[in-house]
């Protein structure tokens, strides 16, 4: 990787007793937009605070823009005002009593910039974010979007190496929401900074990331492209967070035939891809709503429809497979009525199978960087 | 990963120095340090003192051995001839008035909460608003009214109204003692539980009480058996916090009860320290510091316990109202009438007063404007001039508007520190040691508090002089008193700003002295006017606190007042205790309307 990227190595930080961050990992290069991405207190915001040196970690490393910003063994700890970072907070902290001129000027002045600079600086923020004119409002006198939009050029005006945005757009509605990931595309581009945004919302992280680190418990349970993450999920809590509806499951143990291993449940035999030495494990078998084919209800398995949703451009079929709720998405014209039955297949190459005990894929192998597990 | 492998000592102490250097840990260790000195130790400086023999102890004991370690003042206190006198009478009186003080207080006090929040009173906006009037004037207000009325000639002095108009002197237990000290007490309380009531009663949903209504209560059994359970807590309360309240106040019992011999214990401290028999005093300091300490306990655990099921509101909050039908005039004659009796007398009487040129003689023709702007004249009051040319009254104001507007904004500013080491600390060690600080002087009562200065302060200690005479102890003492308040007001007006506004400013490279500067002080200031003005309105009127510690130079409107009432210039005390009642109603009504612009913006 090109030296002035991020890297994070083994950080941890607990509070009390709990553990917020347990030895998280992640690298990415310069320019790269890496989306931090799980539930809620799963640590993400906590990692992001510990980037921009809001908190102290326990243990790790942290370089960024090619320099150690934290480091355990050598004692270094840079505060966040010289660590060259920008930082929007979910609620924006636009200070109240300062216009937005003010809240924007404020940066440079603990600069020490001159006046003359910072108002070109400000006035050319206030452009590229689409508000001029607004210089002399107050926070409170300006709309929700209009906020998100200073707390963004607030951050820019001091033109800082790394972005850190803590779900910035929570607090939009949805279609504002929208628009303004396009923006956030734009800024990220226009900048090319080295951008960490942290989020739960799973549409997001994939459609603005070039790379998703995917949170629970304090740990990191993948780092991957979000083709990757997608695809190939590593493990079962990724596969069930990522993805609209949820991945469908199924358990069952591998066996043997012809060569190949096949995944056998309570609902019947399904072929995979996996090798025949494979045989015997224990697994859950995944498969995204979109990979699934329904067909006449002579073929395959035999499914009873539970619900048909369609939602205008795709429709969703609801049936159970082996005890478990299983959806099916389609862009295609959908006729089935509630109660018929259809034949489902599954097609082996879009199983996955994860190991029933550790809840980790073991086929096809996980893709891109391994993500080694402690413990 | 070499986990769980040994860090270089270099680590270890960078983080130390990153702790260190965090200001919430810095600030909050050094204002620990200063609470440290400014509360805890002046309470174990008291102590030692009940332990050692005192110069002036001599008078008492040939065996007196200055410096040296006794038990002598303990015994004396709890086990000797003078005992009685000493310690159990006065407690036994404190108790006595402060019990009853607190049930009088919450009978009326809830009585006309429910009469305000529950029924169609009329002109119940007129009474609430009235109500919490007696509360905000100085609690010895009313004992001097009550002189007025009912001085007897007796007991020295100029006869009071009663005597005029009667031609006899009403009974001693009427003028003074017991039943004076409570009734006037209880004016002065009774509001502070009316607050608490009318707040809880606020709260109630009345679907709870329509709920029983649905299912057939009468309206007697609906409030006993719904509405009263739901208040209890409030009630408990507020009974506690009188009692605890009354049991520490000195003005009223000294006024009305030392003329006859009836002493409380904060009176017996006073004239213990008038004797210079200190030992005894920070002793029955120390005995009502105890006591006022369980009783908070107490309360805590009442608050504690119950606490939860007052807060009902949610979304279909209604409160409804019930008619009172015939008894709406009796209601409003009794209501009106107490408010009468707790506002507007006490002040004519007060003012009425003022304008006499001889204070036993309440006709027409005995009034005049002599001790408000009169020149000297050596037939009245030794030639003293009017209050309002008066040079030593004007100078006393000076003191207590200076000591009012310092404590405030200092006291304002460490609750701020506080409140700011507080909120950001997370629940931390430090923070909560920091609080609990920051509550002790709660448990202190004002006239043990000032003991506690006396002792501490009255010798240089250290690098410090002896404070016993400046300016500088009544500060001091003022604003240690008013910690748990500002400490509050802090923490509050703290929670209103997000800490993700300073840490904007950490993240854009700002110093803490800049952001705090520019971004806490600003946005918590807005939060903390009302408490400042509360402040200024307490030391304004305070009296039991710094009584012990004021001398002619520091002295002020409210010790003022209690020399003139003790050398028996009714005219003068009450023109100065009037002139307090302005400051401080002017201090309140601004008070209220930072308040209710707060509330709405």
């Amino acid at each position: 990787m090109s030296d002035d990227g991020l890297e994070v190595r083994g950080l941890s930080k607990r509070f009390g007793d709990v553990p917020a961050v347990a030895d998280a990992s992640v690298t990415v290069p310069a320019g790269a937009f890496l989306t931090l991405l799980g539930p809620s207190g799963c640590g993400k915001t906590t990692l992001l605070r510990m980037l921009a040196g809001l908190e102290f970690p326990d243990a790790g490393l942290i370089r960024m823009g090619g320099r150690t910003v934290f480091s355990d063994r050598e004692g270094l700890f840079v505060p966040p005002g010289e660590r060259g970072v920008g930082l929007v907070f979910q609620s924006y902290a636009l200070w109240p009593h300062m216009t937005v001129f003010e809240n924007m000027a404020f940066g440079l002045r603990v600069r020490r910039q001159d006046r003359a600079t910072i108002a070109e600086a400000v006035r050319g923020a206030l452009a590229y974010m689409q508000l001029e004119g607004l210089e002399g409002r107050y926070p409170q006198e300006l709309s929700g979007g209009q906020q998100q939009r200073v707390a963004l050029a607030r951050m820019l005006v001091a033109r800082p190496k790394v972005f850190l945005m803590d779900e910035p757009l929570s607090n939009l509605d949805a279609r504002l929401r929208m628009d303004m990931r396009g923006e956030l595309k734009r800024i990220h581009r226009d900048a090319s900074a080295t951008t960490v945004y942290v989020t739960h919302d799973q549409a997001e992280a994939l459609t603005m990331a070039t790379h998703v680190a995917v949170m629970r418990a304090g740990r990191i349970e993948q780092v991957g492209s979000p083709r990757e993450i997608y695809r190939r999920p590593a493990s079962l809590f990724v596969a069930d967070f990522v993805g609209s509806p949820g991945i469908n499951r199924i358990a069952g143990r591998l066996v043997a035939e012809g060569g190949v291993a096949a995944l056998e449940t309570p609902a019947g035999r399904f072929p995979t891809t996996a090798p025949a030495n494979l045989a015997g494990r224990e697994v859950v078998g995944a498969v995204r709503p979109e990979d699934l084919e329904l067909s006449e209800p002579d073929g395959g398995h035999r499914v009873e429809v539970y619900a048909v949703l369609p939602g205008g451009g795709e429709t969703v079929v609801q049936f159970h497979l082996g005890g478990e709720r299983w959806s099916l998405k389609t862009s295609k014209e959908v006729a089935w009525e509630a109660g018929t039955w259809r034949g489902l297949s599954v097609p082996p190459h879009v199983l996955l199978l994860y190991d029933r005990e550790s809840e980790r894929l073991i086929h096809p192998a996980p893709a891109g960087r391994k993500v080694e597990s402690h413990g | 990963m070499e986990q769980g492998a040994i860090l270089p000592l270099r680590a270890h102490l960078n983080r130390v120095a990153y702790f260190l250097r965090l200001p919430r840990v810095s600030l909050g260790i050094g204002l620990f340090a200063v609470l440290l000195a400014l509360v805890t130790l002046p309470c174990l400086k008291l102590l030692a003192a009940t332990l050692i023999w005192d110069a002036a102890d001599i008078r008492l004991s040939p065996a007196a051995r200055p410096g040296a370690f006794t038990l002598f003042h303990w015994t004396r206190v709890f086990a000797s001839d003078l005992s009685d006198a000493l310690f159990y009478r006065p407690l036994l009186h404190s108790l006595a008035t402060s019990v009853s003080i607190g049930l009088l207080s919450v009978g009326l006090g809830a009585g006309l909460a429910w009469l305000t929040t529950r029924t169609d009173l009329p002109g119940r906006r007129l009474v609430a608003a009235l109500a919490t009037v007696p509360y905000i004037l100085p609690s010895y207000t009313y004992a001097l009214a009550w002189l007025t009325l009912f001085r007897t000639e007796r007991l020295g002095g100029a006869a009071g109204l009663f005597r005029f108009a009667t031609g006899t002197d009403p009974p001693e237990w009427l003028a003074y003692g017991f039943v004076p000290i409570v009734v006037t007490l209880t004016l002065h309380y009774a509001p502070f539980t009316y607050l608490l009531v009318a707040g809880a009663l606020a709260s109630v949903d009345a679907q709870l009480e329509e709920a029983g209504e649905v299912l057939g209560a009468s309206r007697a059994m609906i409030l006993g058996r719904i509405t009263f359970p739901l208040v209890l807590p409030a009630l408990l309360s507020g009974f506690i916090l009188t009692f605890s309240r009354a049991l520490g106040t000195f003005g009223t019992p000294y006024f009305l009860g030392a003329p006859v011999r009836y002493f409380t214990l904060p009176t017996t401290i006073f004239s213990s320290m008038v004797t210079r028999t200190f030992a005894t005093g920070y002793i029955l300091a120390v005995v009502l510091i105890m006591v006022s300490a369980l009783v908070i306990y107490a309360n805590q655990r009442v608050l504690g316990t119950r606490k939860s099921f007052v807060t009902i509101g949610g979304k279909g909050f209604r409160a409804a109202r019930t008619p009172l039908g015939p008894w709406g005039f009796p209601a409003t004659l009794a209501s009106g009438g107490l408010v009468l009796v707790a506002v507007v007398v006490p002040l004519m009487l007060l003012a009425w007063q003022t304008l006499m040129r001889y204070p036993d003689d309440y006709s027409l023709g005995n009034l005049t404007l002599h001790y408000w702007i009169g020149p000297s004249n050596p037939d009245l009051a030794e030639g003293e001039m009017g209050i309002l040319r008066n040079s030593a009254i004007l100078g006393g104001a000076w003191n207590s508007i200076r000591l009012s507007v310092i404590v405030a904004a200092v006291g304002g500013l460490i609750g701020i520190l506080v409140g700011y080491v507080v909120v950001g600390g997370r629940g931390g060690w430090l923070a909560r040691l920091l609080e609990q600080q920051a509550f002790l002087p709660y448990l202190v009562p004002s006239i043990a508090f000032g003991a506690l200065y006396l002792s501490i302060f009255a010798r240089s200690l250290g690098p410090l002089p002896a404070l016993y005479g400046t300016f500088l102890i009544l500060v001091l003492a003022c604003v240690a008193k008013n910690l748990p308040f500002s400490a509050r007001a802090g923490t509050s007006a703290m929670l209103q700003v997000a800490g993700e506004l300073e840490e904007a400013a950490v993240v854009a490279g700002a110093s803490w002295l800049r952001r705090f500067g520019r971004i806490v002080l600003p946005l918590s200031l807005r939060g903390s006017l009302a408490g400042f003005l509360l402040a200024f309105v307490t030391t304004m009127r305070e009296l039991s606190l710094i009584i012990l510690l004021v001398t002619p130079e520091t002295r002020t409107l409210t010790t003022m007042t209690f020399r003139y009432t003790e050398q028996g210039y009714a005219q003068f005390a009450d023109a100065i205790i009037l002139l307090i009642v302005v400051l401080v109603l002017a201090g309140d009504l601004l008070a209220r309307r930072l308040g209710r612009v707060e509330l709405t913006t």
